[in-house]
């Protein structure tokens, strides 16, 4: 292994701003004579606006202006975009309503932005937002899918009948009618995939800088993805050129889904800022956060499987309404469906799958992508299924799973529900994940447990996911509407030293680090003589961001073709310099050499040649080492492997404790295993946040009642245990790099073994079914019988 | 009403006129510039503005600036010092401690006074001294190794 290099835990570049706190957050961020923006929302869950009366806030001093919908409406402000267009069974498409940045006749959600106010300072923009009056007609409105779906059920949008967006489908109904027709045994369940809030450490931000001398704006923006902000903002809300508008997302505290999004506050900032000609900055304070930040899952679903006697699957039902919130926020329809029902099938060998799906509008904060993203959704589902069928069947749920797996010599494997999976060995994780777990000894582990007055309980899950969407054409055909390819630039200079643009963005997960090591393996230039540029659309060419675990299958791989490039490039000046064929040359570690010969070239001195040209074929070949590579990657990458949980309960309260948790993951091949151990914990820790601590809850009347770090259970230190993680590689077949993605697995396979386990621990209390989160006394009342 | 308030800032001697209802961090980001402080509730749970006051950990937006006047403070830009990171910045480094590097400022403050109080502490002990840290990318596995590693080279520093 290169020092350095592909694989080896290399520490982070990173690192040092943020441990000193000299990050650059867009809240650090300070434009000379801004103005700091509030913004008013809605305290209703669904209202007419009669009037919004700005007259006294206007008047105090220190206030610039205040701006309403009507105002946005009148300078043609356009609504935000969706990103992914749905389309039914019956092959209408997806109800798809108008979302303005501040409404102007109707709220819809509490948290609805109604106008902004714009001051000298934030103290006084908030005292000025007191003053503005706004009169509402109080409507009926639903808070979540019961409510929704019910007979005569208000409506959050008049053309969406019953509530409903789309009704779609996917899967062969006939066939897998047929099996459940020919099984032996059926398994039911009915699951809650319980609404999240995402909650990254750094409130969302936004800051926008008109330039009236050059009419250009920049938005300064907490973003995963600058340029498709740029895109979705500059094209569909303000109009704004490409080339007149830069998007700057720099230090991003976290996103976790949470900031693909194009937001209502980044247009508001951008506009209003040409309207007054001064910078504006607006950061969410945490209530503002909890009550506009897309929130995350929110599934009701019913699921049968068909079993053969001895616990072959034959077939899959699976029956969900999804919450998609009041308007479609960027990719909230994908998340239900192409990122949902595709993963049905998880890692097992079932023929006939069918899935329906109806998404359902309410009046709650829009529904989008929380990590994992309808993943975390089908594994759960899959998941605690598989292990109610081991359960009726008597059949030992390790032995179930292995039963059903895909094997090894059956990839490619097309499945049921749309997906190739290209490769895997799900036995071979699975076995790393037991010896790890020690599970041979859980018996043992259990009567300690017992002899203290704890029952103890494990749990496994067998998950798989899909990263890095693509091909774009596939996706277009699926309704995305945008391309999914990633972009790539390495820019060599003069002194050989490197800078890499990238259209990936990274808010914790390393790429800084990750893909300096790419640079170091494919061209040998000292890891401290790179620098990786990302989050800004005025540097890096394009780029779609960072999303679905996708950065390495995707970025790394288009970082790899721009590497080959300059490669080649670099070896035909070597050719030029050592007057040599340039098939004949090498390059390893640094050197370009004449192969067979100690004749060499060190990259540095190519580099140099290349911007001094003065030894230089330039009738064959152009100055300069720059090259930039498109990628677009031929399918997903598939992830998988075994999570497997111990908890212990406490039967006097209820209380569950995770004990021991292992993950034996597959992620293809590994850049940097520090990096990847680390985004296995945090996943982990949000999946056990999800299956014990987290669900986002409003009361009938559509106020948030989890609207604080108060109220929400976010995971502390000591509701964690260490964790035990380890890895089993089959390479991505499709990609240079073999890698898979890691970012999401963590939280996608956790919640289920967690739940499994819990239900382990309560065998005795003829517990068949417990919804997350599991609660001290939603565990209680199980026991009594009461769940 | 605006006030007067002075104190000592990563060694230097610092003030700045600010309305009487400023927060000390507010003070201290948006009024002398320090911004490796940062805030992420407004409801004293997250940790992420932990800074030292008169040399105890302290969430600075539960304090007034004016409560501050004449004290001894230390953000996370005087922790390291002539350029050398303190070994608990090194230890985060080390053990990977960090991913987006939000909550790290505070976590760092607030375990250099954990350190302070309990030179050796165990794992439950970290874990439970973080009660008031929240972290939502690292799981806390690698900031409790990084604490107790960066407990250890203190001891031995």
């Amino acid at each position: 292994m290169t020092e350095n290099g592909f694989g080896a835990a290399v520490r982070r570049k990173e690192d040092y701003r943020f441990i000193t706190g000299r990050g650059q957050f867009v809240d650090d961020i300070n434009r000379p004579h801004q103005l700091y923006a509030q913004i008013i929302r809605s305290p209703i869950a669904h209202g007419k606006i009669n009037k919004v009366d700005v007259d006294a806030a206007i008047a105090m001093s220190g206030v610039v202006a205040v701006f309403t919908g009507a105002d946005m409406a009148a300078d043609g402000v356009g609504g935000i975009p969706c990103g992914w267009g749905i389309t039914s069974k019956d092959g209408s498409p997806m109800v798809e309503p108008g979302h303005p940045p501040l409404a102007a006749e109707c709220v819809r959600y509490v948290g609805d932005q109604v106008a902004v106010v714009l001051a000298e300072t934030l103290a006084i923009a908030r005292d000025a937002a007191e003053l503005v009056d706004v009169d509402y007609a109080e409507l009926p409105s639903v808070a979540n899918l019961e409510s929704a779906s019910a007979d005569g059920a208000p409506l959050v949008w008049d053309d969406a009948k019953g509530n409903v967006c789309f009704d779609w489908e996917i899967g062969d109904k006939s066939a897998t009618d047929a099996a459940f027709a020919s099984a032996d045994q059926v398994v039911t369940i009915d699951i809650v995939n319980n609404r999240l809030i995402a909650n990254a450490m750094e409130p969302r931000a936004a800051i926008g800088d008109y330039d009236a001398g050059k009419d250009e704006y920049t938005l300064y923006t907490t973003s995963q993805n600058p340029h498709v902000i740029r895109m979705l903002m500059g094209a569909f809300v303000l109009s704004i050129p490409e080339h007149k508008l830069r998007v700057i997302a720099p230090d991003v505290g976290g996103g976790f889904g949470s900031k693909i999004c194009h937001y209502a506050e980044e247009a508001i900032v951008t506009w209003a800022s040409r309207k007054v000609n001064r910078p504006v900055k607006w950061t969410a304070d945490r209530s503002e956060s909890f009550i506009s930040d897309a929130h995350g899952r929110d599934h009701v679903s019913h699921a049968e499987l068909a079993m053969s006697k001895d616990g072959d699957f034959l077939g899959l039902r699976v029956s969900t309404r999804a919450n998609l919130g009041a308007y479609l926020s960027t990719f909230g329809p994908a998340v239900p469906t192409i990122l949902y029902a595709t993963l049905l099938a998880g890692s097992y060998k079932t023929p006939a799958i069918h899935a329906e799906v109806k998404a359902m509008f309410t009046h709650t904060v829009p529904v989008d992508s929380y990590r994992g993203a309808g993943r975390p959704e089908a594994s759960y589902l899959l998941e605690r299924l598989v292990d109610k069928a081991a359960k009726q069947t008597g059949i030992d749920p390790i032995e179930l799973r292995r039963r059903n797996f895909i094997q090894p010599e059956d990839f490619p494997y097309q499945t049921p529900v749309a997906l190739e999976y290209d490769t895997g060995d799900y036995d071979a994780a699975m076995v790393k994940a037991i010896e790890l777990a020690d599970y041979a000894n859980f018996d043992k582990r259990r009567e300690e447990s017992a002899a203290r007055g704890k029952l103890r309980g494990v749990g496994i899950s067998t998950y798989i996911e899909a990263c890095g969407i693509a091909p774009s054409n596939v996706a277009g055909a699926l309704g995305a509407r945008a391309g999914l390819y990633e972009v790539g630039t390495v820019r060599v200079n003069p002194t050989g030293s490197v800078t890499v643009l990238t259209g990936s963005h990274s808010h914790g997960q390393g790429h800084e680090t990750t893909f300096a090591q790419l640079v170091v393996e494919e061209l040998g230039v000292d890891f401290d003589n790179i620098d990786i540029v990302h989050g800004d659309t005025g540097k890096v060419p394009f780029g779609m961001g960072t999303y679905g675990s996708r950065s390495a299958a995707v970025g790394g791989v288009a970082l790899m073709n721009a590497l080959e490039k300059i490669r080649t490039k670099a070896k035909k000046i070597a050719a030029h310099l050592l007057e040599a064929s340039e098939d004949d040359i090498e390059f390893k570690d640094g050197q370009l050499s004449v192969a067979g010969t100690d004749r060499s070239v060190a990259f540095g001195d190519v580099a140099m040649a290349a911007y001094v040209p003065h030894n230089y074929p330039l009738e064959t070949l152009e100055p300069g080492l720059e090259e930039t590579a498109f990628y677009d990657p031929k399918n997903f990458t598939f992830p998988a492997g075994c999570h497997i949980c111990e908890v212990e309960v406490d039967p006097d309260t209820g209380v569950v404790e995770v004990v021991r948790f292992t993950a034996g993951d597959d992620f293809g091949r590994i850049i940097n295993p520090m990096i990847v151990d680390g985004q296995v914990h945090g996943g982990v820790t949000q999946g056990i946040g999800q299956a014990l601590y987290e669900q986002c809850v409003y009361d009938d009347s559509g106020q948030l009642l989890t609207g604080s770090m108060m109220d929400y259970c976010l995971p502390k230190a000591d509701n964690v245990p260490n964790f035990a993680v380890t890895t089993n590689v089959t390479p991505c077949t499709h990609n240079v790099l073999g890698v898979k993605g890691c970012g999401e697995a963590g939280a996608i396979g956790s919640p289920p073994a967690v739940i499994n386990a819990v239900l382990n621990a309560l065998s005795d209390y003829n517990v068949d079914d417990l919804q997350m989160p599991a609660t001290p006394e939603r565990v209680w009342q199980a026991m009594q019988g009461n769940g | 009403m605006s006030i007067n308030v002075s104190f000592t800032l990563n060694g230097e001697a610092v003030s700045a006129h600010v309305a009487s209802r400023t927060l000390l961090v507010e003070m201290i980001r948006e009024h002398l510039g320090r911004t490796g402080t940062h805030v992420g509730c407004d409801t004293s749970q997250c940790g992420a503005c932990v800074i030292h006051v008169n040399g105890r950990s302290v969430k600075s937006c539960t304090m007034l600036a004016a409560q501050a006047d004449g004290a001894e403070i230390v953000t996370i830009e005087g922790v390291a010092k002539n350029g050398q990171l303190h070994p608990m910045q090194e230890a985060f480094r080390e053990h990977h401690g960090l991913q987006c590097g939000f909550c790290t400022p505070g976590m760092i403050m607030s375990a250099l006074d954990l350190v302070k109080q309990n030179p050796d502490p165990s794992e439950k002990e970290i874990r439970e001294w973080l009660e008031g840290n929240l972290c939502r990318c690292t799981g806390y596995h690698n900031i409790v190794r990084a604490i107790k590693a960066g407990a250890d080279s203190m001891r031995v520093g």
